[in-house]
């Protein structure tokens, strides 16, 4: 169980974050600048609250009104920065036993043997830093960081400075560390296709503040969160669970609570669980279903609410069974099919819309 | 080729250059680290003490020590009964060389220690490493060719040193006579041109000598980044 509950103030920035997970995956969610970075720097120990509490387990690493506050050399905290910040000066081995070194032998729990085959950095042992690509880097980092046994992994923006290929890599390894080691993460970013890949629960910050707080489908399916992920990002999470798939097209049927989606091919068994999520742009809406059509997803949906008097456009919030659904359309397209609340619509979901990136296993 | 009268020049300059460097450099090191990573208040004023030596006219220094380190002086005075008298010595001389050089290293080594991202440091604290720990496991080791390089230009500089130390410690043969005092002495003399010339040549030679030594050292301890640069 980790307890966060702090404020503080530098220059005109102010924070004030309170929350609490138990989760395997927790994610701080929100634009840079938000105060993400300052809060789990404050976990950590390298930023210094004003006032507040910080509770890891049955640890209390500080706490204001009790005079607690521990160094950052005694919180056993494993930190991943978005630059990796391996020590330029050793050897990834050297890297790697760094932190090890510092813990006694009764405290460790990961064996390095392990790590260093789980996160595939064998070969790489011999090499300085400056020899390494930037995914190789993270992984090294994330290594050194587990090697020292921590309690909590923090991970601040790990893939923020990785191409498409490399996030893919680091994003898999992460899955892997979550199902074979037992550590909570708490997981820093502002890219929504991440979070809900990974997170079970979804702490959104903005300007300094927790606005949002829940469970990921739950939290990411909020239209009110536009301010924290961008416009042009904002969308639906369901939760699914596979229910076939269809090899001779290579795509895969998932069911929900109100219906049935399918996308390109998910890799998952019949039965697990997983969360997609759906952009608010890739949803049109029909009156009538409509008949001789590429797009594979015609939900039967109510609408909830139309978001937004002005502008050219309409949030249209619906609900597909007992399952929210968000479309983006034009203010015309909404006047043309005289849009209420109540009313009864067809959400069309192209399949290719939904890519691997929007898939995460639950 | 070297005359026993040389040699026991060349000896006492390396003796006094060296000693002086020896003892400063923990110093050099802590000062650097306060200046780069530290705020504290009246900062500004402690720069601009340690860079004095830099600005002042070396003959004022010299009898800045007199007055401070002579036997009635408010530091020798303390410092006789321990059996420590520092002028009209070696150890007065090396002193004198410490102190001109002290801000050329400090100032290198500050510089080489602000270019070490203090995240690095961070980073190593989240790994379990305590202050102490990281400044020598990671601080010090990433500033390491600052170090040298203040190292040898304050070596360098006391080699030179000249005016301070003929003011602090006069010009004793054997004992405060340090390479430009004997080559000073040479020249106010009739016919000790040769030696002068020669004495200088030596003096060359001794600077390049430290220089290669610095850069061999540099290079030693990272022929990973020397290889890749």
């Amino acid at each position: 169980m980790l307890e966060v509950d702090i404020a503080l103030r530098r220059g005109s920035f102010a924070l004030q974050a309170a929350f609490r997970s138990d989760a395997p995956i927790v994610a701080l969610f929100g634009r840079s600048g938000s105060g993400k970075s300052t809060i789990v720097n404050a976990i950590a120990g390298i930023v210094r609250p004003q006032r507040g509490r910080i509770v890891i387990g049955e640890r209390v690493l500080f706490d204001s009104d009790r005079g607690i506050d521990l160094a950052p050399e005694h919180r056993r905290v494993g930190c991943v920065f978005q630059d990796a910040l391996l020590f330029p000066h050793l050897d990834v081995r050297a890297n790697l036993a760094y932190g090890e070194r510092l813990t006694l032998p009764a405290e460790r729990f990961v064996d390095r043997e392990r790590i260093i085959a789980l996160l595939g950095i064998a070969p790489l042992l011999h090499r300085r830093p400056a020899n390494l690509s930037g995914g190789e880097k993270q992984r090294v980092a994330i290594g050194r960081a587990l090697l020292a046994s921590p309690r909590i992994l923090l991970l601040d923006e790990p893939l923020a400075s990785l191409d498409g290929a490399r996030k893919a890599e680091i994003l898999a390894y992460i899955e892997l560390l979550r199902d074979e080691i037992n550590l909570p993460i708490v997981y820093v970013s502002h890219a929504i296709e991440e979070v809900t890949r990974l997170a079970d629960r979804v702490v959104v910050v903005a300007e300094g503040r927790v606005v949002a707080e829940g469970d990921t489908a739950d939290v990411l399916s909020r239209p009110e969160l536009n301010a924290a992920s961008g416009r042009s990002e904002e969308g639906a999470v369901i939760d699914a669970r596979v229910a076939s798939h269809d090899p001779r097209f290579e795509l895969t049927t998932l069911a929900f609570a109100g219906g049935e989606l399918v996308v390109p091919n998910v890799d998952a068994l019949p039965g697990e669980q997983v969360r997609v999520r759906i952009r608010a742009r890739d949803v049109s809406l029909a009156l009538e279903r409509p008949s001789r059509l590429s797009i594979q997803n015609v939900l039967e949906a109510s609408v909830v609410s139309l978001g937004g008097e002005y502008g050219a456009i309409v949030d249209v919030e619906l609900r597909v069974g007992a399952t929210p659904l968000a479309a983006r359309i034009t203010r015309k397209a909404a006047c043309d099919l005289g849009l209420v609340p109540g009313q009864r619509v067809h959400a069309l979901v192209k399949a290719v819309s939904i890519d691997r990136r929007s898939v995460g296993f639950a | 080729m070297l005359t026993a009268a040389e040699l026991e020049i060349i000896a006492l300059s390396l003796k006094v250059a060296l000693f002086g460097l020896a003892a400063s450099l923990p110093f050099a090191i802590a000062i650097a680290f306060l200046l780069a990573r530290k705020d504290f208040p009246g900062k500004t004023l402690f720069d601009a003490a340690v860079h004095l030596p830099l600005v002042l006219p070396p003959v004022v220094v010299g009898y800045a020590l007199l007055v401070l380190f002579g036997t009635q002086g408010p530091i020798g005075r303390l410092l006789e009964p321990l059996g420590i008298v520092l002028i009209f010595r070696w150890t007065g001389a090396a002193l004198a060389a410490a102190i001109m050089g002290f801000p050329l290293m400090v100032r290198a080594i500050r510089l080489s220690i602000e270019a070490v991202d203090p995240r690095l440091e961070s980073a190593a604290r989240t790994l379990g490493a305590g202050r102490w720990r990281v400044f020598f496991t990671v601080t010090l080791p990433l500033a390491a060719s600052g170090v040298i390089t203040g190292a040898l230009l304050a070596f360098a500089r006391a080699l030179g040193e000249f005016g301070a130390t003929i003011t602090f410690v006069s010009n004793i043969p054997g004992e405060t006579r340090t390479l430009p005092l004997a080559i000073y002495t040479y020249t106010q003399v009739p016919g000790g041109d040769a030696q002068a010339l020669r004495l200088s040549i030596f003096s060359v030679l001794l600077s390049l000598a430290a220089l290669a030594f610095s850069e061999w050292l540099a290079r030693r301890r990272h022929p990973a980044d020397a290889r890749h640069a």
